[in-house]
């Protein structure tokens, strides 16, 4: 092998640079921490793949017929009606912003703005 | 026909995870046993490359030079263009794998009535550096689903990506850059009659498996949503080789885009695609143009049998001496002391 110290170099290179996700895991904690969901509800507002995948357009349809169309009530696929609103329905039964959004936010990395305006209920609180 | 080639197989390898994943229910042949598969070939395939071409003799020393090579110290030197050293041969290395500084030197010759005319063609450029930069971005970006905790650095990256926050979830930028620059390099094949000419099925098929990547990437984060959590789940154990199946219900388009993924670094190693490694190996590239200081070896070169004035005068001495020619005693003996 001709250059091997700059060709050993470059090999090493390429597996570390290809191998990040490894090495920026190692020593970290296995398990990805899961949101809290509510005890006493089963049912969310949609059935839980819909809401696990689309829940931000539901929430940006919810804030643009509330805010924009003056409309109260969403009504589900099942016919039941709810008010449109992050802090009274969705937060009354998932009750801890730090415990439910942000602990899949998080691991996922998004960058939801709802809280720009919104209060979390934990800061009600205090 | 070659075009037509590619585009069925690249429909085959859509449906090759279609019907195993969706009829089928194979899930963890193809969420871990192929991308593990994959990326060993991946792996292997490519250090195998690597060491396969540092084991290429270099007969010649052939830069390409467009500058003024290192002279007389009143002559300007142009490092770059011809450079003299291996610092000066590192920093064009450099602008050449970031910046396709060659690349950006493209013409493009052309008729003006009679007269064979030349101009700058800086498309061709502006589509790969678009490709490129792109794809390393979102390659960086998928850190996301990889590693847990998020580094800093990755969140920033993605917030900036996704900064003009338009749609829900943001659209990221390098998204529409990859698109762009793909659709470009994809019709500068089609369209141009020589470049046509020249693409083999070997040249669309991994375009066309790009593209088939990149649109499956984007139509998940756009239109039909899969669920991510699930999948950072996936990634998380198979990046930390402790692969689980999720619980969650992941989307048919996932498993597209990723056994798409899993062909793309399978193919690598096979392909044109190398040239990520072969551009550290052009000799034409690495090679320092200093021929008159430094004199290159071939490494072919073997050790040549050859008689000595001194050696063949003493096989014909007898002969020599029977003609009268005269012998060179005193000139050998020094040579022999000298060797």
């Amino acid at each position: 092998m001709y250059n091997t110290g700059k060709v050993i170099v470059g090999i090493i290179v390429f597996i570390i640079f290809f191998t990040i996700p490894f090495w920026l895991n190692l020593g970290k904690v296995k398990a990805l921490p899961k949101p809290e969901l509510p005890k006493d509800e089963t049912k969310c507002v949609e059935d839980t793949d819909y809401m696990r995948a689309y829940h931000m357009q539901l929430l940006h349809e919810w804030r643009t017929r509330k805010i924009r169309k003056m409309q109260v009530y969403y009504m589900n696929h099942e016919g039941k009606l709810y008010i449109m609103s992050l802090q009274r329905t969705c937060m009354k039964c998932h009750t801890s912003k730090e415990k439910f959004c942000d602990r899949c936010h998080q691991v996922v990395v998004t960058h939801p703005d709802c809280w720009r305006c919104h209060i979390a209920p934990e800061e009600v609180k205090k | 026909m070659n075009l037509i080639f590619s585009i069925v197989v690249v429909l085959l390898l859509i449906l090759v995870p279609l019907i195993g994943v969706g009829v089928l229910g194979l899930t963890s042949l193809f969420s871990i046993y192929i991308p593990y598969l994959a990326f060993s070939i991946f792996f292997f395939g490519l250090i195998y490359r690597i060491i396969d071409w540092a084991r290429s003799p270099q007969p010649f020393k052939i830069p390409t030079t467009c500058g003024q090579q290192k002279s007389l110290p009143w002559i300007k030197h142009s490092r770059l263009e011809s450079p003299a050293s291996s610092w000066e041969v590192y920093l064009r290395m450099f602008f050449e794998v970031f910046l396709f500084r060659s690349l950006f030197r493209n013409l493009r010759a052309d008729f003006d009535g009679k007269r064979l005319i030349y101009g700058s063609a800086k498309w061709l450029w502006l589509g790969a550096i678009l490709f490129h930069v792109s794809f390393l971005i979102i390659l960086l970006r998928h850190l996301r689903f990889f590693v847990y905790p998020v580094p800093e650095w990755i969140k920033i990256l993605d917030f900036v990506d996704s900064f003009f926050q338009i749609g829900l979830p943001p659209i990221y930028l390098t998204d529409l850059l990859i698109l762009a620059g793909l659709t470009f390099l994809f019709l500068r094949r089609l369209i141009d009659p020589k470049v046509n000419y020249l693409t083999h099925a070997s040249d669309y098929f991994p375009l066309l498996l790009i593209i088939g990547i990149a649109t499956t990437g984007v139509l998940m984060r756009l239109f039909f949503k899969p669920d991510i959590y699930a999948i950072k789940e996936l990634a998380h154990g198979l990046a930390t080789f402790n692969p689980t199946l999720p619980k969650g219900k992941i989307s048919l388009l996932f498993y597209i885009h990723f056994f798409l993924v899993c062909t793309l670094a399978a193919y690598f190693p096979f392909s044109k695609l190398v040239h990520m490694v072969g551009v550290f190996f052009s000799p034409t590239r690495n090679m320092a143009n200093d021929n008159r200081m430094r004199r290159h070896v071939n490494p072919w070169d073997y050790p040549v049998k050859y008689t000595t004035y001194c050696e063949w005068q003493e096989k014909f001495r007898d002969v020599m001496e029977e003609a009268g020619i005269p012998i060179d005693e005193d000139w050998c003996k020094e040579a022999q002391k000298q060797a």
